[in-house]
């Protein structure tokens, strides 16, 4: 089983580099596709298979429709002159040995002294009932009450995502004749 | 969640087997997709890697001894379509709009 992990993060790093390399966008938008399916089968691999789930359908499925209709309004070419990349790679070599460093205190792998062996209190699960005046479900309990301002948080992120892709994507009659031109001159 | 029934030894080193020939099979896909001169060889080579994703996890699904696995097998099968379906609509058309090959959209890119 570890190898066929090893095999996954290492398509992982070669469709990293594929991204990186190529220079047509629509190629690019099908390997973040592919990027996204291979990391939801590691996740699966790592027993995550609801985190899996999520990516296969957020990743693989909406973010490749909305990024190739973010396509069809803009333009299909990348336009980046290929200066020295030095201080990208120096920005990007330190922000990673920062992450690495990070999680060198973190407990290891499956570890029983971890938190989320040790935290998840089983008085939760005692208490939701009563608590919630009834409501059997535990996982509700814990997302709408619990943590009810967390959840608020992200749902409100998640409206303004929303809203701000629909802003971005509509196309109004009048507008039409404005933004073709626009877009033809950005393609060419 | 427990395991719902473990492969023999013998079954579980031949579900090993398959699963690498199912990863070399998505390497060689991968290497075409980069490769690929034209649009058709990308888009056959991601319709397979999204195929062979859900070999993939079908076989471990099997080797680790969760059925339930299957189930995202299945949605992994469903993205692939829809995904193919986009960017195939894509290339044809170069729009999503409603009204497929909106009047003078596409003639004038």
């Amino acid at each position: 089983m570890n190898l066929i992990v090893f095999a996954l993060l290492a398509l992982l790093a070669i469709t990293a580099v594929a991204i990186a390399q190529l220079r047509e966008l629509w190629a690019v938008i099908m390997f973040t596709g592919i990027y996204s399916f291979l990391s939801a089968s590691w996740m699966i691999i790592l027993d995550a298979p609801d985190v899996a789930f999520t990516e296969a359908a957020v990743g693989a499925g909406i973010s490749t429709v909305l990024m190739l209709s973010t396509m069809a309004l803009t333009g299909k070419a990348e336009d980046i002159p290929r200066k020295s990349s030095v201080v990208p790679l120096f920005v990007v070599i330190v922000t990673g040995a920062t992450l690495v460093y990070g999680t060198l205190d973190m407990p290891h792998f499956g570890s029983p002294d971890a938190p989320v062996q040790v935290y998840p209190d089983p008085s939760f699960v005692e208490r939701s009932e009563a608590d919630m005046h009834g409501l059997p479900n535990v996982v509700t309990a814990l997302l709408a009450s619990y943590r009810g301002y967390d959840t608020l948080g992200e749902t409100t992120v998640v409206l303004t995502a929303g809203i701000a892709v629909l802003l971005i994507l509509r196309k109004n009659e009048d507008e039409q004749d404005d933004t073709a031109p626009l877009a033809r001159n950005k393609s060419s | 969640m427990t395991p719902d029934l473990l492969p023999s030894e013998l079954t579980a080193g031949v579900l090993m087997a398959t699963s690498f020939a199912v990863l070399l099979t998505m390497t060689l896909a991968l290497i075409r997709a980069a490769l690929g001169p034209t649009v058709f060889d990308r888009v056959l080579a991601l319709n397979m890697f999204g195929t062979k994703t859900v070999l993939l996890i079908s076989v471990v699904s099997f080797v680790t001894g969760r059925s339930d696995f299957l189930d995202l097998a299945l949605l992994y099968s469903l993205m692939n379509f829809i995904g193919m379906v986009a960017l195939l609509r894509f290339t044809q058309y170069n729009d999503f709009g409603g009204s497929v090959a909106a009047p003078g959209e596409s003639e004038t890119r």
